[in-house]
């Protein structure tokens, strides 16, 4: 038995090891994005400002002519493919060319993009590694206390956008910000948050662990994702809005912002991964419930975290309204999505480190 | 919600037929802006229910009710915690009686929030049932022909071909048929309808949300729910006056708890023995026999934590466990004035725990009656310091020992009021002292006797016994709960995943003899899917009306094709069709 716990302790001090080894490759990985970043301001296309020249003083009543035109026409005989023509409808502007990522199109900017990405995926591989050796060091699931947590959370972050890659989405605008986030939130769990490897008290040994805290995780990490790129969304549109304005903005912002996807393509983004972890975020509380009923013998009980998982799941319920609705298209939809993604991050940090809460489990 | 609404405000004229082909597209009532009420009482009501059965203020209220639930998030509750909130009451004593008449300190039984349940409840049932009786009208109806200008769809396609009209529709016909798309036909061309699971899915989920507020509300009504300690060896009857403590919903009658009972057999723990997390609990069950009925069958089974026993409706949770030492205390006569277990309770983790030993039927060496007291803390394992004196230092039975002072005079138990058993009120009681005038404390192994002074008794530390408590609950229409909460899930991806969407393929011969076909699709929102699926299906139907080769090929250059097509930005709004 002394053994075997000698050995866990090694394992499981080998896991910090690791996940310190992760944070130095996700540090190459974040030089390598600013030098991306930097390589790519070099270049300038200003794209957008040119699809929203004067000519198409009113971009909307154009694109119904264009329609129109094609109607009465007809035929693409020439394509092997149908080409279908489809009608620009968000926000009222017309569709806008996304930007062409943070390389800007410059060579060199885009092999470090690309070094960026490779590391990222070396990283990822040490992280996984980490918690990989976490996991059997104590011999159950590795997300029992915030460290855990945080590493774990992490990690499926960085494993989402790495097979949102593969799968080739249009997700290389995220590499830098993810970074930062990912080393922010690995340098907190190994130090503020770190707890020793441990066995579980009886309360947290159950089935329902597995699945009700593994798909808080994934939802948790893939709800970020969404944030993200709802942010992006709302500096985007501005940014696009006073162009289309006429306005100038600066030269800063207008070199970030011009490599960005349009804003369309980023609410786009926003929304789909939003409304398709929907259903899982909610099925994540009814598995909660299901717990909570074997454990403290009430399936809700309006304990702290019960009711910011509500409150989360009201607020993302009210963004997919919003988004269908008229006068909540765009920005104000995104700012509900914006304040759901801080409800669940409160439910987190907040209600594990302030809160009175039958979950505190945060071991710190 | 108000797609719709969109669409027409966007156009300018001539839509009246694209709004037909909008029609029942879905059972979203269309959103109205909120004008003012009618005259007069009915048009008064009839604004009110229509405010009240709109999606808009039923999302407000689902907002509201959200926001409702923060301050008891914040804010102790007395569900939950009774003392913090007695605690809180006493420091903030002006806040507390503020937060007391709002009933901020039981959130979620108070009216404002029963008050926003009840709405929203009422809201669901008044939007669901009409939506559902449109939807089963449009499952009988027919997808709507196609609009005169296919051009104005969101996602539309054309080309010439040789073959002929009738063979294209038919085809067209056949194909979507194929793809599982309801069809039906047209003077010159054929309309296609599909994903009406959406539309049943987002029903189901609207319908499984009021099975849900129904089960929890008739849960938070009839429950009951009690605590009851029960020492190793004891039988626990689930009938009221056997419960140390219990609550239940307003509606509920205590006539109605079910008949069962059980004996607590043995209990087991074990403890972190090492590291640092030395003493942290590893593993509780506690062996019980139980019954149902005044005497029914004896059944086996052991109770842990997170896997509560079953009987019935009731279920049995292990919450809790201490050490009870089992004394005898002798009386000044020399007869045995108390024999048994006292559940001491536990003060850390380390299970540190306080109690009384409290003898009524006592006469002293006189012969004269009165009554004893024996006050003091068990520790497992024994440890002492300065700062904390004695406490435990490990929770399991390593090195027990008790440690007690005694007193004598009324204990108050006649007095009728509720006492608490694990406190003394020393108010009328006198503490026996030493010779040199200090109170009496002795500390006592298991099988050592205190001895009181003047021969007024003994009191023998016998030996240990382990007490566990148990939470008995009893709360109704939990399964319907579930069955709802788990419809809500399917129905909610059926509704976020599936499209409904509608297909027109229209076909006619032109000037030049050829035919054109037109292609279009609408769906219930703006989706990227669309425009694939329709060159998917246009590039399906190419294969039996082949493009034809362009005949002038200058001056009849179709405007919508190639260069002179639409440059409303670039590739991101003219799809290919799906790759193969
Ligand atoms: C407890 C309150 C409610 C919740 C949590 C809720 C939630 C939802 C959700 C998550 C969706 C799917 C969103 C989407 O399709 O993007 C939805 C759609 C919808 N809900 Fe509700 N809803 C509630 C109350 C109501 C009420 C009272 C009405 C009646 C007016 C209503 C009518 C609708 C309609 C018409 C749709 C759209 C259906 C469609 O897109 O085909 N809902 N609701």
């Amino acid at each position: 038995m002394n053994i075997a716990l000698a050995d866990n302790q090694a394992l499981a001090d080998f896991s910090r090891v690791l996940a310190l080894s992760a944070m130095a490759v996700y540090a190459l990985a974040f030089v390598a994005h600013i030098a991306e970043w930097v390589f790519g301001s070099r270049s300038k296309v200003a794209r957008t400002a040119a699809a929203l020249s004067p000519k198409k003083q009113s971009p909307y009543s154009k694109s119904v002519e264009e329609i129109r035109a094609a109607e009465n026409g007809g035929g693409t005989a020439v394509l092997e493919k149908p080409k279908v023509v489809s009608r620009a409808t968000v926000g009222g502007r017309p569709d806008l060319p996304d930007g062409p990522g943070a390389a800007g199109g410059d060579a060199q900017g885009d092999t470090f993009g690309r070094i960026a990405i490779a590391l990222t995926g070396l990283a990822f591989a040490i992280h996984l590694a980490a918690v990989v050796t976490r996991a059997v060091s104590v011999t159950r699931a590795p997300w029992a206390n915030m460290y855990e947590f945080s590493l774990t959370f992490s990690m499926v972050v960085v494993g989402a956008y790495l097979a949102l890659l593969i799968a080739k989405k249009n997700v290389r605008w995220v590499g830098l910000i993810l970074v930062t986030t990912v080393l922010l939130d690995l340098g907190l769990a190994s130090t503020v948050l770190y707890t020793e490897s441990d066995q579980l008290p009886p309360a947290l040994d159950s089935a329902w662990l597995w699945i009700h805290v593994s798909l808080a995780i994934v939802c948790g990490a893939l709800f970020y994702l969404g944030a993200v790129g709802t942010v992006l969304y709302l500096f985007r549109d501005g940014y696009e809005a006073k162009l289309e304005r006429g306005g100038k903005p600066g030269a800063f912002s207008t070199s970030v912002l011009e490599r960005l996807p349009s804003a369309a393509t980023l609410d786009k983004f926003a929304y789909r991964v939003n409304a398709a972890v929907f259903p899982f975020w909610t099925f994540t509380i009814i598995a909660g419930a299901i717990w909570a009923e074997d454990a403290w013998g009430r399936y809700w009980g309006w304990d702290a975290k019960e009711v910011w998982s509500f409150i989360t799941w009201v607020a993302y319920a009210g963004y997919l309204h919003a988004r269908a609705t008229v006068g909540w298209k765009g920005r104000r939809a995104a700012m509900l999505a914006i304040i759901a993604f801080l409800c669940f991050l409160f439910n987190y940090y907040g209600v594990n480190l302030f809160v009175n809460s039958l979950h505190s489990y945060s071991g710190v | 919600m108000s797609e719709t609404e969109t669409r027409t405000s966007e156009r300018t004229d001539g839509d009246t037929d694209e709004s037909a082909a909008q029609a029942q597209l879905g059972t979203a009532p269309v959103e109205e802006p909120p004008s003012g009420p009618a005259i007069g009482l009915i048009g008064w009501l009839r604004w009110f229910w229509r405010q009240l059965t709109s999606m808009r203020v039923a999302l407000l209220l689902l907002l509201l009710l959200s926001l409702a639930s923060v301050p008891g998030s914040l804010i102790p509750q007395r569900d939950a915690s009774a003392n913090r909130v007695a605690q809180f009451m006493k420091d903030n004593p002006t806040l507390g009686g503020i937060y007391d008449r709002l009933q901020l300190f039981e959130v979620y039984s108070s009216v404002w929030f029963s008050a926003i349940y009840l709405l929203l409840f009422v809201s669901l049932i008044g939007c669901i049932v009409p939506r559902t009786w449109q939807f089963v009208g449009q499952l009988r109806a027919r997808p709507p022909k196609a609009p005169a200008r296919l051009g104005r769809m969101p996602a539309y396609t054309t080309w010439r071909t040789d073959a002929a009209p009738k063979d294209v529709l038919a085809d067209a016909n056949k194909l979507l048929r194929g793809r599982r798309f309801r069809v039906s036909g047209g003077e010159g061309s054929v309309a296609a309808e599909k994903g009406y699971l959406r539309e049943a899915g987002n029903l189901v989920f609207h319908l499984a949300l009021i099975v849900m507020l129904i089960a929890f509300a008739t849960g938070q009504l009839w429950r009951v729910e009690g605590g009851k300690l029960v020492v190793k060896g004891d039988s626990f009857t689930n009938v009221l006056p056997s419960y140390d403590d219990i609550k239940s919903g307003s509606l509920f009658d205590y006539g109605d708890l079910d008949s069962f009972g059980f004996t607590l057999d043995d209990f087991h723990s074990a403890f972190e023995p090492t590291g640092p997390q030395r003493g942290t609990p590893r593993e509780f069950s506690a062996k019980v026999t139980y019954w149902e009925g005044a005497d029914g069958p004896q059944k086996k089974a052991s109770i842990e934590v997170n896997r509560p026993l079953t009987i019935g409706d009731s279920k049995v949770f292990l919450l809790g466990h201490g050490y009870a030492p089992v004394v005898t205390v002798r009386d000044g006569q020399g007869d045995i004035a108390f024999r048994g277990p006292v559940p001491f309770l536990p003060q850390d983790a380390n299970i540190t725990s306080q109690g009384v030993v409290k003898v009524t039927d006592y006469r002293d060496a006189k012969g004269e009656k009165d009554q004893l007291a024996f006050v003091g803390i068990f520790t497992p394992t024994f440890g002492l310091d300065e700062v904390r004196g004695p406490h435990s230092t490990f929770p399991d039975l390593n090195y027990p020992a008790l440690f007690l002072s005694a007193y004598r005079g009324d204990l108050g138990m006649e007095t009728g009021l509720p006492q608490n058993v694990y406190q003394l009120n020393d108010k009328a009681m006198e503490p026996f002292t030493t010779k040199d005038g200090d109170i009496l404390r002795e500390s006592l192994r298991p099988g050592e006797t205190m001895k009181l002074p003047g021969g007024a008794g003994t009191l023998k530390f016998e030996r240990v016994e382990r007490w566990a408590t148990f939470q008995i609950s009893k709360k109704p229409a939990t399964d319907w709960a579930l069955v709802g909460s788990i419809a809500a899930v399917v129905g909610l991806a059926g509704s976020l995943f599936l499209q409904r969407r509608r297909v027109w393929v229209r076909a006619r011969t032109d000037e030049d003899g050829r035919t054109v076909v037109e292609m279009a699709a609408l769906g219930r929102s703006e989706s990227a899917k669309l425009p694939e699926e329709l060159g998917a299906l246009a590039e399906q139907l190419r294969t039996t009306a082949p493009v034809a080769e362009p005949c002038h090929a200058d001056d009849d250059a179709p405007a919508g094709s190639g260069e002179t097509g639409p440059k409303r930005g670039d590739s991101s709004d003219t799809h290919e069709g799906a790759e193969k």
